[in-house]
């Protein structure tokens, strides 16, 4: 249902003099000229639009889930793939000028040649000026099938040339490329975030509802079982848990099993959110009005309730987002989430724990920024959408 | 007028402004107030909620929220300390210095609307009070604390050596109302603004809360300035009444003329809504004033009552602000279409 | 107040029960008993088991019992005899392992939660009393990058760039020459400066959580009637900021010390992996990986039990600053 809400002239008119009557969501009022509506779900628009950190970092999330999406046929190569004469290369530039070609519009990389440091006896490369590779788009590269469903063998970008190095982010160890892997890696690690706090938020409103709603017992129960959760220290408890998963699963049953470990640990905070607010409303006005009123239960709960709390409930579940992606990279990065042949952001930074391997490929660092990215614009966004769940402020 | 020690003006106040500078524009919550208080009389300011009434009494004390800034002239005369006697403009006083916070309770005390939100949750009420007598009256915490009690038993506290080491939350609120009084009266200031504070109170209690603020200006002489917008209250302990409406004064007069010869229409409409037992028609409806008071930002010229006004005539009332005219000696009124 | 005390401390039983049951569960979680594995280890490295040896951690376990059985033994044995069980990874009992390592892991994150303390509250109340002025800014921005990256990221790239700057390893608590030397002054002089990144690490997010925490509670309290009460007494800017809205903006927060503790706990975990720090974490990380059960649990036991006693203390310590609580009133 639409809360509607009359509007004077402007937007300011609402801000100012905001009443207990009008956050009732059946507050209805004469209509007269020179009023106009506005939902609840505008006036929040209006609000996050005034955060503009906020604003910056929902084009930059779009962008992130985007590239995670269509990882495969934005990646240069395979996540699997090795290139056994560039083990640990460092980044390549993309140039567009050159000595003696001069100016060209078309970019290109330099080819790599590899040397022993006479001294550290490391192999270190050099860019070698005299092979140039051109970069083209949708280039012929690895066969895969495009979003698991579509077998073809076009990359966005590439040299088109299977023995060329076209690494932008350097590559590991084994000589496999960074920047493909970071991009699938996305996949896992971008969508554990949505996935886990759906199943968390499902938790939390479940039990969080039921031990606001029926009170006694039921909340009674719900409420220990939450003072129980809160006294064991979060991350030794999913070490523990993530360590107990059988050792001979899946990587997808690594994942779903990971996502439950990290529900069933972090319900609680959303359940006491929803259970707060469940107290709160019961004791409203409006629902006792609607109670008069002959509704029922459900019809309060969901006609009365939900709609008064749906924002704050969104708010939560975007503020819980990055903490679910971080649980997962460092779980992952300790070993004990994803394993191996599964990339994510935390398997890759797996690499970067030595700090002989960082100080000689920072690169392998790259994944930290991706982490760092996401999380904070998740928190930018958290932080505009909270500003604007209670439009009426 | 200085001749009469009765009519000695304590508090003068000319064109008080007080604007809000907000990121959606300016919101003049007071705009052009004037006002005389005389010595031990009540000066009561009525209006319906958001007329600016109260944010007038704070910045009488200069004790605005941020972001409002206060403009205009408050001519406040001394009544203690090395500049007894001498006329001051609050408005112009330093911020943060000595001499604006020897006037805040010391000369122009408050009593607030909510005592529960009034007093301090962690403190006790002995300790809030003390504070004031230890800041205006002594620096002796025995002497302060037998001043203290003391006005807790002229507020008629039962108790009042158990109650001084009470928290705000132990007390009934009638109590808690009588020890914000306490609190107001403890450093006999010259002048007490009272801040709508029997609205929060039952019919029983606010009658109790109303003798006792009379007879405490009885006694003392002090000065009141009490906020309503209950015409009832004003009726029973005013001598003088202003009218507010949109951040202005629509009506200034007598109370005996308010009552009964009120002349603007916004006052007359506020008459005619009041409740009443011997009303004849009881068949009738009460009068309602039709719509809500508009916000204070980016009005148009003109009668702030223009919207709302049975009389309103198009082409006379919105075109330039109306000035406050006196008709009649003490009797001062904002309307057009009032025959002078 | 002591019936308050007594009946939080009443409450905690049934608490602690079901913790230990939860972590014992968790030991019992992978496959086959602790004893298989130990034999099986044992074996690997070429010294055989007597069977007699074998009949003998049996029944001190009760291995044999059903599982509640053996939960009663476990218990017991922790209750009466302190007794934490044997960790096959060192072949030592697992007071032994982790005595020293526990008192690094609480000597960190208790001096990091005063230094969160000491620094986020007086920034907290200078932003909310200076609210958007550029300092607020500067702080709101900090707080928010050491908010959202987490320790074990900061960790892993302060090491890099000090690394890269200096070519100093930062990593490690002790300089090489006091690792596994006693307890000794010289020691504790050189575990000092060792602290100084660890601490840092551990109580970055903290600090900012606090800050935002204590700078909303202020902004909260500052708009309150009860400071424009106190301003209208003629009491000073300064005293009245002291006096009213700072003590009743920290009272929440010392309830909050319960939860900090185990968080802070929690994140020193991860941390002290990254920076190879000889505290609870590394050994921890490594008795999961190599199914040292009995180890394990009793960390998880031992943290949630402090964890409980956190929690009781900060709540006695906030009955102990509010009247509301301490005289059973209503909060508003």
């Amino acid at each position: 249902m639409i809360r509607k809400v009359i509007v004077k002239k402007s937007r300011t008119w609402l801000r100012l003099d905001r009443s207990k009557t009008v956050s009732s969501p059946e507050h209805t009022q004469d209509l007269r000229q020179g009023f106009e509506f506005a939902s609840q779900w505008r006036l929040m628009w209006w609000k996050f639009r005034k955060h503009k950190l906020a604003m910056i970092a929902v084009p930059v999330l779009l962008l992130l889930y985007l590239s995670a999406i269509f990882c495969d046929f934005l990646s240069p190569t395979l996540p699997t793939s090795r290139f056994a004469d560039y083990k640990n290369a460092p980044p390549q530039g993309i140039h567009f000028y050159d000595k003696e070609s001069g100016f060209s519009l078309r970019p290109f990389v330099y080819g790599m040649k590899m040397e022993m440091n006479k001294e550290t006896f490391r192999r270190q490369f050099t860019t070698d000026k005299s092979k140039k590779y051109p970069l083209h788009l949708f280039v012929k590269g690895d066969p895969y099938s495009f979003l698991g469903l579509f077998p073809t063998t076009t990359h966005l970008i590439g040299t088109g040339n299977p023995d060329a190095p076209f690494f932008l982010m350097g590559t590991d160890s084994l000589g496999r490329d960074l920047l493909t892997r970071i991009l699938y890696g996305a996949r896992i690690s971008l969508s554990f975030g949505i996935v886990g706090v759906l199943l968390t938020l499902a938790l939390g409103l479940l039990l969080g509802g039921l031990s606001g709603y029926f009170g006694g017992f039921v909340d009674v129960v719900i409420q220990r079982l939450i003072d129980l959760l809160i006294c064991i220290p979060t991350i030794p408890l999913w070490m523990a848990l993530a360590a107990a998963l059988p050792q001979d699963w899946t990587s997808v049953q690594l994942y779903f099993g990971m996502i439950i470990i990290f529900s069933a640990i972090n319900w609680t905070d959303l359940a006491r959110v929803v259970r707060g607010k469940m107290l709160s409303l019961r004791e409203e006005d409006f629902t006792l009005a609607a109670r008069l009123g002959g509704a029922s239960n459900l019809r309060i709960i969901r006609k009365h309730m939900l709609p008064s709390f749906s924002s704050y409930i969104i708010v939560i579940a975007t503020m819980a987002i990055p903490s679910t992606i971080l649980g997962e990279t460092a779980l992952s990065f300790l070993g004990l989430g994803m394993q191996a042949p599964a990339v994510s952001w935390g398997v890759l930074l797996q690499d970067a724990q030595n700090l002989q391997t960082v100080a000689h490929e920072p690169w392998l660092l790259w994944p930290a920024a991706f982490i760092v990215v996401s999380v904070l614009m998740f928190n930018f966004v958290g932080d505009g959408l909270r500003d604007a769940a209670d439009p009426y402020k | 007028m200085n001749t009469v020690a009765e009519d000695t003006v304590v508090l003068e106040v000319k064109g008080l402004t007080t604007h809000f500078h907000l990121d959606e524009g300016v919101l003049k919550a007071v705009d052009g107030v004037d006002l005389r208080l005389k010595k031990g009389r009540t000066l009561g300011i009525v209006g319906e909620s958001g007329c600016g009434k109260s944010v007038t009494s704070q910045a009488l004390l200069r004790i605005v929220p941020k972001p409002g800034r206060i403009q205009g002239e408050i001519w406040l005369r001394r009544s203690k300390g090395d500049k007894q006697g001498e006329v001051v403009d609050i408005v112009k006083l330093p911020d943060k210095k000595k001499e604006i916070r020897e006037i805040r309770g010391g000369e122009i005390a408050m009593i607030f609307q909510e005592p529960m939100k009034a007093f301090s949750p962690i403190h006790t009420v002995g300790d809030q009070i003390m504070e004031a007598i230890l800041l205006h009256r002594t620096e002796d915490r025995k002497e302060a604390y037998r001043l203290a009690v003391d006005t807790l038993v002229e507020v008629g506290m039962s108790n009042p050596e158990q109650r001084m080491n009470e928290y705000p939350h132990q007390l009934s609120g009638g109590m808690r109302q009588r020890a914000m009084i306490a609190m107001a009266v403890s450093c006999q200031p010259a002048i007490l603004i009272a801040d709508e504070p029997t609205t929060a109170l039952d019919v029983t209690v606010q009658a109790q809360v109303l003798d006792l603020i009379d007879g405490l200006k009885q006694s003392t002489g002090t000065s009141v300035v009490f906020i309503t917008h209950d015409l009832g209250v004003i009726a029973e302990i005013s001598d003088e009444v202003a009218v507010m409406y949109l951040g202005k004064v629509v009506e200034y007069t007598d109370v005996d003329t308010l009552f009964h010869g009120a002349i603007h229409p916004y006052t007359k409409a506020l008459l005619a809504s009041i409740p009443s037992v011997s009303r004849r028609e009881r068949k009738t409806r009460l009068d309602a004033i039709e719509g809500r008071v508009p916000v204070p930002m980016n009005l148009p010229q003109g009668c702030g009552f223009y919207s709302r006004c049975p009389k309103a005539q198009d082409g006379v009332c919105n075109l330039a602000d109306i000035p406050l005219v006196e008709v009649r000696k003490g009797h001062s009124v904002r309307c057009l279409l009032v025959d002078a | 107040m002591l019936t308050y005390i007594s009946y939080r401390l009443l409450q905690m039983i049934p608490l602690l029960f079901v913790i230990s049951v939860i972590v014992f569960v968790i030991i019992q979680l992978p496959p086959g008993d602790f004893l298989t594995t130990y034999v099986e280890q044992l074996r690997l490295s070429g010294s055989d088991v007597d069977a007699s040896t074998i009949i003998q951690l049996k029944a001190q376990y009760g291995l044999d019992l059903p599982l509640y059985g053996q939960y009663w033994v476990w218990i017991k044995n922790i209750i009466l005899h302190g007794d934490l069980g044997m960790s096959i990874q060192w072949n030592l009992p697992v007071s032994e392992v982790i005595g020293d390592r526990l008192l690094l892991t609480l000597l960190i994150s208790v001096i990091s939660l005063i230094l969160i303390w000491i620094i986020a509250i007086p920034i907290g109340i200078y932003s909310a009393t200076h609210q958007y002025s550029w300092l607020d800014y500067a702080f709101s921005f900090v707080g928010f990058i050491g908010l959202a990256i987490p320790g074990f990221l900061i960790a892993l790239l302060l090491v890099y760039f000090v690394f890269n700057l200096t070519g100093l390893s930062v990593t490690g608590l002790f300089s090489p020459e006091y690792e596994g030397a006693p307890w000794s002054w010289g020691k504790l002089l050189d575990l000092l400066p060792h602290m100084i990144v660890p601490v840092i690490i551990v109580g970055l997010s903290g600090t900012a959580a606090l800050i935002r925490i204590t700078r909303g509670m202020m902004l909260d309290e500052l708009s309150k009637q009860y400071v424009i009460t106190a301003r209208a007494k003629g009491v000073s800017e300064r005293r009245l900021l002291f006096k009213y809205p700072v003590r009743l903006a920290i009272h929440p927060l010392v309830s909050t010390i319960g939860w900090t503790i185990p968080a802070l706990i929690s994140g020193e975990a991860i941390i002290s992996i990254v920076l190879n720090l000889p505290t609870t974490g590394p050994i921890l990380l490594k008795a999961l990986m190599v199914q040292d059960m009995y180890l394990a649990g009793s960390f998880l036991l031992i943290l949630s039990v402090l964890t409980v006693f956190g929690t009781l203390l900060s709540d006695i310590l906030l009955a102990v600053v509010d009247p509301r609580i301490r005289f059973g009133g209503t909060r508003s």
